[in-house]
């Protein structure tokens, strides 16, 4: 990436990315541009520079924050009307790591509300454009964020990743996205989806970005005890020797591209001297089913705090306390919120708990061990990220299942905890982009980026 | 028909740490202005994750041990959800599957064992005042550590709720885990109570009567629940079981409605906050630091102070534990003086503060018994050793400036008498008395008091007088 420096100034970088924004207009990237604090932040750095000073790793680089990351910076509204109206008093760890690295914020983008979907088209300010299709999703929650890498208009961009909210959008917009192993980055600051799901991960356009934002942004947190300690910077990038494919996911119900796509880079493998296994992983089928008792359940849980009593959007026309929480959850949610917000109350509910929650509890240890299984075997996992390129606005909306559907196969590593990197892999005949995940164990993120470079064309 | 009643009682104790129980706010909001002790996390917005109060945990271990509870090694949070504005998070952090805190019991001064279910570690919520057309918020308490002690239906009169209510106050105060201030709800009572008839294997329907915090009030509710339920029982009636509140003025609880019954709470695992896992060692090093208790000091001082007496001091951690250092030959004297002198004074809570140290306490007493100080005199010098200004003067040192020390020397008070008796206006008395007019004595021993300046002994003034006159 452009890093400022005495020939290219923080402030022609900023400007650049701040042109190109508004150039890609349409395409309905950011929720709100960050103009007059890129420039200030930018000219501060120039003047570092001139004098001199030490200016960080990230220098003047643009980049984009998808709108669930806390900054005084603009309002976070994680793309909710419930958030209307809330600046936060709080910079999130990551976004202050980066910062302090030198990073400039260029504006917040888009994002499904709450980084519930996955076309961004549960946005409160309506849904981002393909990048490469205008007719076309840019994929979710995280649309905003690819599109601004995948159009050039910034140099990477932050995402959460809860179910794939990095990796589809991702694929969808041929960039590289990583989701990090659960625990590598702090979540302090970050508006929680899921809290035993929720990744904070980034998009860029080469694996070697990705590289020097995870050895700045990951490490240990006190204020976030989930964090782990600081192993990314500590850890070597091991040397592999066996990919493993998933038979199940080598069905009819992947696009017929996706599936040549992933032939074509076990060919690419195998003359490079790797062995290709064949890996069955039977609980994986379990995994969406899963997935969507636990996620529900934590995010009717963390989406219990947007009252309209302290802080965002608040319903005027209230008589009571009850009238105030309904009407304003009630014109405060998207449809995609409230219903995910009744099946988690549905799955906690006394007398369903134990075959609801307890159950999906019991075939997520499955689905962990079923990965510490796989990777017995092999040392990555190669994968389609989802079982289709970008589809068209609205062709899913308003089915909930089929939008489901296009989680199957990127939740798995959520529920496990394990990194997942989406690797562009060529486009469709159509020209869409194509992107495979590339799914590593707990901890072996560098390795993932690192390998991820073997599979470059 | 006779009936049994069984009373089970929860009660909250808010744990005194010095920060709250899942962020680095004050703890402490006593005279503070509302909402100044809240921090982004207390408040939740968005992104906000609950860090874990070590001093809280350890706490709980002190408490725990206290009651004489099983410390589990692994303990949880659950999330606990309810919408209102005391509940910023929608959620209580509580511990609903694995508490830290396990099984245990009471032993009240009676006699009688209440064992412990379990006790756990939860947030407090805040408070709302409430006035005709709004209400107003104070986010001070929230997430005030709590722990909820849970006993087993050991309980079967009023008298008992009342003491073990207030052996636990003790036993947390003793712990020092608490400022255990009821006035300020620092520890509030949920009590449960069933009748049933004497025979019957069966408990009967229990009525929970909410947020007492006075022993006081868990006697008289519990006493008018008994008197309530009798009377529905006998007349062929069922109890309903319900959630009651309490009144101090008409001294009756009241149903509250039901719509809170039908509240799911829909516990879920805190996924913010890893297990608790608690060492041996760390068990083990952090139950060492409990200081003796009320049963501990019962066992020390049962053959040396009255039980009224001891059980008024048990009241007061302090008291108690400065006996403990007393020399064993004043304690009895020592705790008479709390009882009687500091007790009766008007700032005794404040003297509780300045308690004079063991060398200054026992020196004094060791004079009283050497009747250097009149019991009048003692008293004097105690009150003095609390005096701020009077601290490290010592026992004798304020004795003297007090000018109180008795004269037991019998040769100087011989001298003193003789003086006495050469002077023409005792010339009378002594007559009298030798004609065996016995109350002219008196007269005698105080004008020697007058002329040695109130120092001397005054027994030892009368037997050295009758002595002369004999």
């Amino acid at each position: 990436m452009k890093i400022a420096n005495k020939k290219v100034t923080a402030e022609r970088l900023v400007k650049d990315a701040l042109a190109k924004a508004k150039h890609f207009e349409d395409y309905n990237i950011f929720t709100y541009l960050n103009e007059e604090g890129a420039l200030k932040k930018a000219r501060e750095i120039d003047a570092r520079i001139a004098k001199g000073e030490e200016v960080g790793r990230l220098a003047g680089v643009p980049y984009a924050l998808k709108d669930n990351f806390l900054s005084p910076e603009g309002e976070t509204t994680a793309a909710a009307h419930i958030l209307e109206g809330f600046t936060s008093p709080i910079t999130a760890t990551a976004v202050k790591k980066l910062e302090d690295e030198g990073a400039i914020m260029i504006g917040r983008v888009n994002m499904d509300a709450f980084a519930h979907g996955s076309s961004t088209e549960n946005s409160y300010f309506g849904p981002t454009l393909n990048s490469h299709d205008k007719k076309r999703v840019s994929g979710g929650s995280s649309g905003g964020s690819a599109v601004a890498v995948a159009l050039d208009i910034v140099e990477f961009a932050t995402g959460t990743d809860t179910g794939g909210s990095i990796r589809q959008p991702a694929s969808f917009n041929g960039v590289y996205g990583l989701k990090p192993t659960y625990g590598c980055i702090s979540r302090y600051g970050v508006v929680a989806m899921a809290s035993s799901t929720d990744c904070i991960g980034f998009f860029t356009k080469t694996p070697e970005d990705m590289d020097l934002l995870m050895s700045i942004a990951s490490g240990k947190d006190t204020k976030d005890l989930t964090t782990l300690d600081d192993y990314y910077n500590n850890s070597k990038a091991t040397k592999a020797q066996k990919v493993g494919i998933i038979k199940d996911f080598d069905n009819d119900s992947v696009d017929k591209e996706i599936r040549r796509a992933l032939k074509h880079k076990c060919e690419l493998l195998k003359s490079k001297g790797y062995e290709i296994v064949e890996l069955e992983m039977p609980a994986l089928k379990y995994a969406l089913a899963a997935y969507y008792i636990i996620v529900p359940a934590e995010v009717t849980s963390n989406l219990s705090r947007y009252d309209g009593v302290r802080y965002g959007f608040r319903s005027d026309d209230s008589v009571n306390l009850d009238e105030l929480y309904s009407h304003t959850r009630d014109e405060g949610f998207m449809p995609e919120n409230k219903r995910r917000i009744m099946i988690g109350n549905f799955v906690l509910s006394s007398g369903f708990y134990d075959a609801y929650f307890l159950k999906a509890a019991k075939a997520r240890t499955l689905i962990v061990e079923e990965y510490a299984k796989a990777f017995s075997k092999c040392n990555f996992i190669l994968t389609p990220v989802a079982p289709n390129p970008a589809f068209k606005l609205g062709e899913k909306v308003n089915d909930p299942v089929a939008m489901y559907l296009e989680d199957v196969m990127s939740v798995p590593l959520n529920l496990a905890g394990v990194p997942g990197l989406t690797i562009p892999a060529g486009k469709t005949d159509a020209g869409l982009p194509i992107g495979l995940q590339l799914v590593g164990p707990r901890r072996s993120d560098k390795s993932l980026i690192e390998f991820s470079k073997e599979l470059a064309e | 028909m006779k009936y049994v009643s069984t009373i089970g009682i929860e009660c909250h104790v808010q744990l005194k740490t010095k920060t709250k129980l899942f962020s680095e706010v004050d703890n402490d909001a006593r005279g503070k202005e509302p909402n100044s002790c809240v921090s982004p996390v207390d408040y939740a917005l968005p992104g906000m994750l609950p860090r874990l109060n070590g001093e809280a945990i350890r706490m709980a271990i002190l408490a725990g041990r206290a009651m004489n509870c099983e410390i589990n090694p692994e303990s949880r949070f659950d999330r606990k959800h309810y919408f209102y504005p005391d509940s910023p998070k929608g959620y209580q952090i509580t511990q609903f599957y694995q508490p830290i805190i396990g099984a245990g019991y009471v032993e009240l001064p009676s006699g009688t064992k209440v064992r412990i279910e379990h006790a756990h570690l939860e947030g407090d919520a805040g408070k709302l005042t409430h006035f005709d057309s709004y209400s107003l918020v104070d986010l001070n308490r929230v997430d005030t550590p709590l722990i909820e002690i849970v006993s087993m239906p050991d309980i079967h009169s009023a008298k008992d709720a009342h003491d073990y209510c207030k052996e636990l106050w003790r036993l947390m105060r003793f712990a020092n885990v608490t400022y255990g201030d009821l006035y300020n709800g620092n520890m509030r009572f949920d009590v449960n109570i069933s009748l049933a008839p004497e025979d019957s294997q069966e408990l009967g329907t229990r009525a929970e009567v909410k947020n007492l915090n006075s022993f006081r009030s868990v006697e008289r509710a519990v006493e008018y629940e008994i008197k309530r339920q009798t009377k529905l029982l006998e007349a062929g009636k069922k109890v309903v079981q319900e959630t009651r509140g309490w009144s101090d003025d008409t001294g009756e609880t009241t149903g509250q409605r039901s719509k809170e019954e039908a509240k799911d709470y829909r516990y879920m695992p805190e996924p913010d906050l890893p297990p608790v896992r608690l060492s041996t060692e760390f068990i083990e090093a952090e139950s060492a630091k409990l200081p003796l208790m009320p049963a501990d000091y019962r066992q020390k001082f049962k053959d040396v102070i009255a039980d009224e007496i001891l059980e008024i001091l048990l009241d007061y951690p302090e008291l108690a534990s400065k006996l403990g250092e007393i020399d064993q030959k004043y304690v009895k004297n020592i705790a008479n003086l709390f009882t009687s002198v500091l007790l009766a004074e008007e700032k005794s809570a404040e003297y509780l503060n300045t308690l004079p140290t063991a060398n200054d306490l026992n020196e004094l007493a060791e004079m009283n018994s050497k009747k250097e100080l009149s019991s009048t005199a003692t008293k004097e010098v105690f009150l003095r050793l609390f005096d701020p200004q009077m601290k490290g003067h010592g026992t004798r040192q304020i004795a003297k400036e007090l000018g109180v020390i008795q004269e037991n020397d019998l040769g100087a008070l011989e001298k003193i008498v003789n003086t006495v008796l050469a002077k023409p206006e005792t010339q009378k008395a002594q007559s009298d008395f030798k004609a065996g007019e016995e109350k002219v004595i008196g007269f005698l021993v105080g004008q020697v008091m007058k002329e040695s300046h109130g120092k001397a002994n005054p027994s030892a003034v009368q037997e050295i007088l009758r002595k002369k006159l004999s």
